[in-house]
């Protein structure tokens, strides 16, 4: 024996341990791959040995080399044997390894439930706590519910160092097995309170992670959380109880409000940071819980803003960081008073530090009004031009755009500015952005009809100078505003004062070095701009205008008709033959002007991009339901039998609509429109073609002011946008003065009058007008559309699961499976029932039986009869025997819940059904069992799901053989034919299949690939579809379940 | 929750990697890499907190670090966790691994990767924080140690024992071999022989001497017996 050992001992000696691995990786920096697969092998060979202090060692060394990124998951059997070992040294180890490496899809998991157990039992602590630790990292359902009931016990140690283990890892059991949650409750309640701080502590957490996803459902313990809270003094304690706080008060205002009053007192007495600032957040929290329903908390709010100020000038960065992240949650309910600290954010956006930075900006985009977003984007301008390094740069240009396009524009009273702001920022160079800015600008072009004149008037200027934007390089992202300039450019072209020069401008031959996209836009939006210079030079008479125009456009479109991309090309020689067309009629001297102008009427309004799909179903309308009847017309559906597919295969056929005469039609589009007209709600479809030369009555009632476009549009020396900075300003005082003279009359007048203030628009605010009326057209939204944003919603939140209210009583049958011997005592007592397993079998049975008898003699019906009898007194006693039962469990619930196995309290089924493959039309899942009566047979059964609104049919399974494992075919088929699956799908239905495999070795996992093809039958016809999936043995499906008995 | 923790040097080479939600290797040491790059980036007296959205997939994700010497500590935490909190527990974790290392330094992150995942193990279990004491973290993880020090030096009994049958049978019945370990960290026991001949009444203990096992293992020990004999 000892000598054994010593073998062992001096056979480990030649092993490399983690320390020479270590060390042998840094030595071999030049092959470190080669290396590591060489040790990779040496492992393998470590890990065929019996002894465990090898294997433990080469596990030790795989986690390292986990770390370094290497999948080691192959080792899993081996990592599982060393967590079994019996000496605290090598269990660590393996435990360690599993931690890092287990997870839900790790197939031999399901071994070490019961090493777990064993553990979790041990009576060595450190044994259970690392039994624990692991658990933390790798628990999946089926640990989770077998183990719950062994966790909850631990919860009760008489160790502190195994209560606050088993405290925490609880969280993970219910995480992965909700329905332990309502059991584990009241001793996790019962923790809070735990003599030992560590476990209090480590029960505070659980319950903050629980009641930080579903709130509601911890209103409860909001009294022993004060308690807790105003005794306990441990930071970490109080810091998680504070934040728990925070997530509860939105729900309960009344605790709020008892909250302040303590909260304010750590805040001015803690010297700690951390508790000071959690403090303050959970003031916040509280404070905007209470903004609708008490006004006078503005103590409160100065309190923490000032605190918030003092860490903002802190010189530690990180209460910098954090006192900025505060504010701006006090932005979104007290705006006000952040506002009043603006100096001290933008003095934040020279920080050197970008986290800080990232920061104010974001503080800024909540700061703006209508007041001071020129102000703010001016100073931000400055920061473009100063930034160095393009991210942040960039990110600086997404923000001045963010800020000044929020909710719908809220702020920019003066879109002349905005517009030139945005023509600015196309002088960054090397922006990725430039398809933002383009973005923007179509946008209010598009949905500001007032500014369409200006904008028009600085794109073509844009355009002009197109070879600043695009000199640099094809990359700089910035040419794709020239996208936008041009599309506006023609598309409004009738606003254009000098399109003869636009139209040169674009058809530059440097235009040719732009993007595909871009120069397509061009070849577009030229023809736009060429029609309504036809239109101009034939209304003026000028002839040879109009033809020297059309020469033009002939001459220099060549230019595009060769261009490599394919959309320009085919657009540019479209449009020449076009062109050239209208070349011969303006020979011929035919007007061409209006037909050419045709092409382009009609204007585009913007849709809102959720549009669709917020159109609710009106109220008693079913989508489904048909809405003639379709006539019965052939007799061959009489014919078939009145089946539940009945409803499925009439949708197929087509619904034929009433045929409705013209009178009809006409009459009921006048009811329309007559209740379009009455409804406010309903956006009219804008009295659209607005092209000059259509005489649409409609137009005068839309508000359009006429801008006055005396300003000059270049400044020398200055940014443009400075001078509308400007002229707003002038603009306002005059305003203002207006303002108060009329308000002077006003207040004569309104004496008395109780004056309504909205909450969030100071007043200061509701005074500035913005300089023209700007028409917003808002984006084109189906009558009735849905408000809310429902579609938003994440379906498959993990968390949703422990939505569970904890204070009702708790139900017998919730209570965590114990895994229980079999009881002895319960098979022998008479009222007990035999297992249900039995039974069954013993059925066929008899049932073979008497069909045996049947065939051999017909004489002994007597016998039979008796038989007969038998069963029935058989059952009668059954009958009373369930009916004892129920009886005594009403009398002695105790008792019977102690006994009952297997019917009280199934087990939750183990589904284990995996997915197999799936498409948009059908799903599929699969299961393998092993075949009990035949060893090299398993059946695979697969559950066909379909999903989509055809019908599926001629489904056929096939599968590609391997020498290992071979689908069994019917006789006479080859190896390439497929199964047939023997039913048909309508839409909705699912039904399982089963496929026997024959198998020569158990030892081996396979992958067999196969596809399943099947027919889609619709209303359209049908196609023939096909989906690839691979079917995965594991060895552990070669198992075969058996009950077993004692 | 703490979504994982990482630490790595100045170059950017893992020293512990702790992942708290399954992913696989490739995509954590993706994540190595982008958080490596993001945290070079920064420079010293910037503030600790980092947004790193995309790269957990959730938005309220942050990373926290702390910069020692040639090391970085990064806790990837949720909005759950108070950041200065966790800024004190990184301090708490790398002040316990100097107490535990005496004078920690990378060169023991290095070599000893399992035993700062026991440490960790001790702060920090499944994401959530175990214990902030750092006594009790020292405490508890000198005492598994020492559990295993006691496993160790059995098997050690095991080789003495061996080791000294080993011996009686080269010698013979007229010597009597006594074997000690003199240290037996890891795989490399020396061992040290002591032969005595009770039958002479001058012979004293020898000490045979120290072979290193672990290079010329049984063989050296053979030919300094030899010498002795």
């Amino acid at each position: 024996m000892a000598l054994k050992m010593v073998k062992g001992s001096i056979d480990r000696m030649f092993d490399k341990n983690l320390q020479d691995l270590v060390r042998g990786i840094r030595n071999h920096k030049e092959d470190e791959a080669k290396y590591i697969s060489q040790c990779i092998d040496e492992i393998k060979q470590e890990l065929k040995q019996d002894n465990i202090a090898v294997k433990a060692n080469a596990v030790c060394k795989l986690t390292y080399l986990q770390m370094l990124g290497y999948d080691i998951s192959w080792a899993a059997f081996n990592i599982i044997e060393v967590m079994s070992a019996s000496k605290f040294t090598f269990k660590r180890i393996g435990y360690l390894a599993a931690s890092q490496c287990f997870h839900e899809g790790t197939d031999v998991i399901m071994l070490t439930t019961n090493q777990i157990r064993k553990d979790l039992s041990s009576p060595n602590q450190y044994d259970t706590g690392v039994a624990l630790t692991g658990l933390s990292c790798f628990v999946t359902p089926d640990l989770a519910r077998d183990l719950a009931n062994d966790i909850m016990t631990l919860m009760s140690h008489t160790k502190p160092y195994i209560r606050k283990k088993a405290v925490l890892i609880m969280y993970k059991v219910f995480l992965k097995y909700p329905e332990s949650l309502r059991p584990a409750f009241p001793r996790l309640k019962e923790k809070l309170e735990d003599p030992d701080p560590g476990v209090q502590s480590a029960a505070v957490n659980v319950i903050c992670e629980l009641a930080r996803r579903n709130p509601k459902n911890y209103l409860s313990l909001a009294p022993l959380f004060f308690k807790l809270m105003t005794s306990s003094t441990n930071n970490w304690v109080l810091i998680k109880i504070i934040k728990l706080f925070g997530a509860l008060t939105p729900l309960e205002p009344r605790l709020g409000k008892k909250l302040i009053e303590p909260l304010t007192n750590l805040i001015h007495s803690t010297s700690a940071m951390s508790l000071l600032y959690e403090c303050v957040n959970t003031v916040i929290a509280v404070l905007i819980s209470l903004s609708s329903g008490m006004p006078n908390h503005s103590a409160s709010i100065q309190l923490c803003v000032q605190k918030l100020r003092i860490l903002i000038e802190d010189s530690d960065q990180n209460l910098k960081y954090l006192g900025l992240l505060a504010m701006s949650k006090i932005l979104k309910t007290h705006p006000k008073s952040v506002q009043s600290h603006k100096d001290l954010i933008l003095q934040c956006l020279d920080d050197k530090d970008e986290s800080i930075r990232l920061r104010a900006l974001d503080l800024l985009y909540g700061m703006v009004s209508k007041k001071n977003l020129m102000e703010i984007v001016k100073k931000l301008m400055i920061h473009v031009d100063k930034a160095e390094g393009t991210t942040y740069r960039d990110e600086l240009l997404t923000k001045i755009i963010d800020i000044c396009s929020q909710s719908n524009y809220q702020y920019i009273t003066n879109f002349e500015w905005y517009i030139s702001i945005l023509v600015e920022l196309t002088r960054l160079e090397g922006t990725r952005h430039g398809h933002l800015i383009a973005a923007q600008m179509l946008d209010v072009a598009i949905r500001v009809k007032a500014i369409r004149k200006f904008a028009v008037s600085q794109m073509a200027m844009l355009l002009d100078n197109a070879h600043l934007i695009a000199s640099n390089t094809q990359r700089n992202g910035i040419c794709e505003v020239l996208y936008a300039a041009a599309w506006i450019c023609g598309e409004f072209s009738e606003h254009l004062e000098e399109a003869n020069q636009t139209l040169e401008a674009m058809l530059r031959p440097k235009v040719t070095t732009l993007p595909g996209h871009i120069q397509a836009v061009y070849v577009q939006n030229m023809v736009k701009l060429y029609a309504s210079i036809l239109q101009q030079k034939e209304q003026a008479g000028e002839k040879e205008a109009a033809q020297e125009i059309t020469q033009l456009m002939i001459e220099r479109l060549p230019q595009f008709v060769q261009s490599a991309d394919l959309e320009v090309q085919e657009r540019a020689s479209c449009i020449l033959q076009l062109i050239k067309y209208i070349q011969k009629l303006q020979v011929k001297e035919v007007p061409v002007a209006e037909e050419v102008i045709a092409l382009f009427a009609g204007e585009l309004n913007p849709v809102a991009p959720k549009a669709q799909k917020k159109v609710p179903v009106p109220e008693g309308l079913d989508l489904d339901a048909w809405i003639n009847e379709p006539p019965s017309d052939s007799e061959s559906e009489d014919e078939k039998p009145k089946t539940i597919f009945h409803d499925e295969e009439q949708r197929h056929s087509k619904p034929r609509h009433p045929e409705m005469d013209e009178e009809e039609l006409a009459r009921r589009r006048e009811a329309r429109k007559q209740e379009q007209a009455n409804n406010p709600f309903y956006i009219k479809s804008s009295p659209s073609p607005q092209k000059r030369y259509q005489d649409t009555p409609g137009v005068e009632h839309i508000p359009v002011v006429q801008i006055d476009l005396s300003v000059p549009l270049k400044v020398p020396g200055m940014p443009m946008s400075d001078q509308y900075v400007k002229l707003e300003e002038e603009r306002r005082h005059k305003q203002k003065l207006e303002k108060d003279k009329k308000k002077k009359k006003q207040k004569k007048e309104k004496r008395g009058k109780h004056h309504r203030h909205n909450s969030l628009h100071t007043e200061s605010e509701e005074d500035i007008a913005p300089a023209h009326h700007v028409d917003i057209i808002t984006e084109e939204m189906p009558e009735n559309a849905l408000p809310s944003d429902e579609d938003d919603k994440d379906p498959n939140d993990p968390y949703k699961a422990l939505d569970i209210d904890l204070d009702k009583p708790l139900a017998d049958s919730e209570k965590l499976p114990v895994q229980r011997h079999r009881n002895a005592e319960a098979l022998k007592t008479p009222e007990s029932e035999v297992p249900p397993v039995e039974k069954k079998s013993k059925k066929p049975k008899k049932k073979e039986k008497k069909h045996k008898e049947k065939e051999k003699d017909k004489g002994k019906k007597k016998e039979k009869e008796k038989k007969h009898k038998k069963e029935k007194e058989e059952k009668s006693k059954d009958k009373k025997k369930s009916k004892k039962k129920h009886h005594h469990s009403e009398e002695e619930m105790a008792e019977s819940v102690q006994n009952g196995t297997l019917d009280d309290e199934p087990l939750p089924p183990m589904s284990s059904y995996r997915l197999l493959a799936e498409n948009p039309y059908i799903k599929t899942t699969y299961d393998i069992q092993g075949n009990l009566q035949n060893d090299s047979q398993v059946t695979v059964s697969v559950i066909f799901e379909n999903k989509s609104t055809s019908f599926l049919k001629s489904m056929e399974l096939n599968v590609l053989d391997s020498l290992n494992t071979k689908m069994l075919r019917p006789e006479g088929s080859s190896v390439h034919d497929g199964i047939p699956v023997p039913f048909q799908l309508p839409p909705g239905i699912s039904n399982e299949a089963q496929f026997v495999f024959t198998l020569q070795s158990i030892v081996m996992a396979q992958k067999l690939k196969g596809t399943l093809s099947f027919i889609v039958k619709n209303d359209e016809g049908s196609t023939h579809e096909k989906l690839d999936f691979k079917l995965h043995f594991s060895c552990a499906s070669y198992l075969i379940t058996t009950p077993c008995y004692r | 929750m703490i979504n994982a923790i990482l630490v790595f040097n100045n170059h950017g080479k893992p020293r512990l990697v702790r992942f708290y939600r399954h992913l696989a290797e490739e995509a954590q040491q993706q994540i190595l890499r982008d958080t490596f790059h993001m945290v070079l980036r920064r420079d010293e007296h910037v503030c600790n907190f980092l947004e790193c959205g995309s790269l957990f997939g959730s938005p309220d994700c942050k990373l926290i670090y702390r910069h020692y010497a040639t090391l970085y500590f990064v806790f990837c935490v949720d909005s759950s966790e108070s950041e200065l909190g966790i800024l004190d527990l990184i301090q708490v974790f790398v002040e316990t691994l100097d107490k535990c290392f005496e004078n920690v330094c990378e060169l023991d992150l290095i070599f000893h990767m399992d035993k700062v995942h026991y440490i960790l193990q001790e702060v920090v279990i499944g994401g959530m924080v175990l214990e902030t004491n750092m006594n009790e973290i020292v405490a508890q993880a000198e005492a598994q140690s020492k559990l295993e020090k006691a496993e160790v030096s059995g098997s050690v009994w095991g080789l003495e024992r061996g080791a000294q049958v080993w011996a009686q049978g080269r010698l013979g019945s007229g010597y009597h071999a006594g074997a000690s370990v003199l240290w037996g960290g890891g795989r490399r026991e020396l061992v040290a022989l002591r032969v005595s001949q009770p039958a002479h009444p001058q012979g004293k203990a020898h000490r045979v001497g120290a072979p290193h096992w672990g290079v010329q293992g049984a063989a050296s020990m053979q030919v300094l017996l030899c010498c002795q004999g």
